[in-house]
């Protein structure tokens, strides 16, 4: 028993890193609750204000949707599916340009890594402002702000299937002498295909999601039909749109969790 | 011989049924483009005007960057409250809706919490809260909060379903309390792809809370909205080059801390 060997699971570097990020995490947060202009009594009275608002919203006005809400519902949808697509266009470039292992030249693989971190930093409701300034309010600078936004997520997890890519099938396809696209289309596309439509898919998901508020900027969608009726204050209105919103976004995820099962 | 070899398929014959697909994805592309009512004169007007609101734009305008530097942080005071807050309520409510460790009555209300928060997108939330308790960062705290619990919790919530149950039933079978079987049977086994989620979280946060003010939830976006629709183009792209440069040095520092808890 005199053999005591003590077990150490981490080097002492390492465990002043982790106790240096606890502590910077802490003060962190110690500092912005102490200097966050937050009013404490707003928040006190927050559970009467919500209540009330709900109380306004009931009982709900589902005479407007037929009239009002099921042209901007399906408007949404076709931004959404429309603005996948156009991502999917544009992102396949700048995925092909950000995976080392097909772009071999660094300086474009880090410009591309700029345009997939821009795409995804600057939010869609933020795309959606700067695209409602380039083609005036409606759906087409919805679309684009969403194909805009989507690049970032598309080209980074696309890039990460290529590079994942088995590299067998390509250095025959080379060693037979075929030329670069073929190379691509038989050595890699194979390979990345099944990520390539299951990113889709997610992506279109979330473009659900996205497309249905964008139109609180002037952006196109069911997001505009809810704008109006929050200046209007009719709550009423308000709550079939966030019904309406809700089902749609439920919708969409169960089509793509079964369209998943079935595919990979 | 020869005549055996050209009856060997193809390797790379054409698969009809995705050609068919690209045709029908072309085709409703032109059909939802109609739909929309985008069409190509549109869209090259909106290219002069794309090149016009470009030229406004450059050179960016750091002059204001007072204004800039302190909305950067309440920005990010916003996303560390948030985030702290956001953990600390998902982690009780994913563990309650751990299947293999809870019981049924338990895990449904848990499982409703989180697919609430997840429901909406967190602008939806933010004007509730604008509306609930008025304009200003807790308005946009609190939708943060919730987004992360939406987030978190259903993560943290598999995460403790892939668990081996081994060292639980030791646990158990020694007679630990249950609060010791989570801290010593399930905790160290879930741990470090916590501190993952919790620094993807943080960095989402991050990301959304330069955009919860566009609504009124305080943070840069409020700046941002108002400098658009004063047409001030040049000082946008200066709070626009801010936020991407905070957001990459965010993921600079979220790699390294990955590093540390690997």
């Amino acid at each position: 028993m005199s053999n005591t060997r003590k077990w150490v699971r981490l080097t002492p570097a390492e465990r002043l890193g982790r106790f240096a990020f606890y502590l910077i995490a802490v003060a962190a947060f110690m500092m912005s609750v102490r200097t966050v202009e937050v009013i404490p009594e707003f928040l006190y009275d927050a559970p009467l204000q919500v209540q009330d608002l709900f109380s306004r919203m009931w009982p709900l006005d589902f005479a407007y949707y037929p009239e009002g809400l099921h042209g901007p519902l399906l408007e949404t949808l076709h931004i959404a599916s429309l603005g996948t697509l156009l991502a999917i266009v544009m992102a396949l470039p700048v995925g092909l340009m950000a995976a080392e292992n097909i772009t071999r030249v660094p300086v474009l693989n880090w410009f591309a890594k700029l345009i997939l971190v821009s795409s995804r930093t600057v939010n869609s409701l933020v795309w959606a402002l700067l695209f409602v300034a380039v083609f005036g309010p409606g759906a087409l600078a919805g679309t684009v702000a969403i194909g805009f936004r989507s690049i970032g997520f598309c080209g980074k997890m696309f890039a990460e299937a290529l590079e994942e890519a088995s590299e067998g099938p390509v250095e025959a396809l080379k060693a037979a002498g075929a030329p670069w696209l073929t190379v691509f289309l038989k050595g890699y596309w194979p390979q990345v295909a099944p990520a390539f439509w299951g990113i889709l898919l997610f992506r279109w998901d979330i473009n659900v999601r996205e497309s249905s508020v964008i139109g609180l900027v002037g952006a196109g969608g069911i997001g505009m039909a809810l704008d109006t009726a929050l200046n209007l204050f009719e709550w009423d209105r308000v709550g079939v749109v966030l019904v309406c919103i809700f089902s749609i976004v439920i919708l969409a995820e169960i089509l793509v969790t079964n369209i998943r099962k079935r595919i990979i | 011989m020869s005549a055996q070899a050209m009856r060997r398929e193809s390797p790379f014959k054409p698969n009809w049924w995705a050609r068919l697909g690209y045709l029908l994805a072309f085709a409703y592309a032109l059909y939802a483009m109609s739909f929309l009512d985008i069409s190509w004169s549109r869209f090259i007007s909106g290219l002069g005007n794309g090149a016009d609101f470009l030229s406004e734009m450059v050179p960016p305008n750091f002059e204001r960057w007072k204004l800039l530097v302190g909305n950067l942080l309440e920005t990010i005071q916003i996303a560390v409250i948030a985030s702290a807050f956001g953990v600390l309520f998902s982690l009780p409510i994913g563990l309650c809706s751990a299947r293999n460790l809870m019981p049924d009555w338990l895990t449904w209300p848990a499982r409703t919490v989180i697919c609430i928060c997840r429901s909406f997108h967190p602008v939806i939330f933010a004007i509730l809260f604008v509306k609930a308790v008025g304009f200003g960062p807790l308005a946009g705290i609190l939708t943060l909060v919730f987004a992360s619990i939406g987030f978190i919790g259903k993560l943290f919530a598999e995460a403790i379903e892939e668990i081996s149950l081994k060292p639980v039933e030791a646990l158990r079978a020694a007679g630990a309390p249950f609060m010791s079987v989570l801290v010593f049977g399930v905790l160290p086994q879930v741990f470090n792809r916590f501190v993952g989620f919790a620094s993807y979280q943080f960095d989402a946060n991050l990301r959304n809370s330069t955009m919860v003010g566009i609504v009124g939830a305080g943070g840069i976006g409020g700046t941002l909205f108002a400098a658009f629709q004063r047409f001030d183009y040049d000082f946008l792209c200066a709070i626009l080059i801010s936020i991407i440069a905070l957001i990459m040095v965010s993921e600079f520092l979220s790699v390294k801390v990955k590093a540390l808890f690997r």
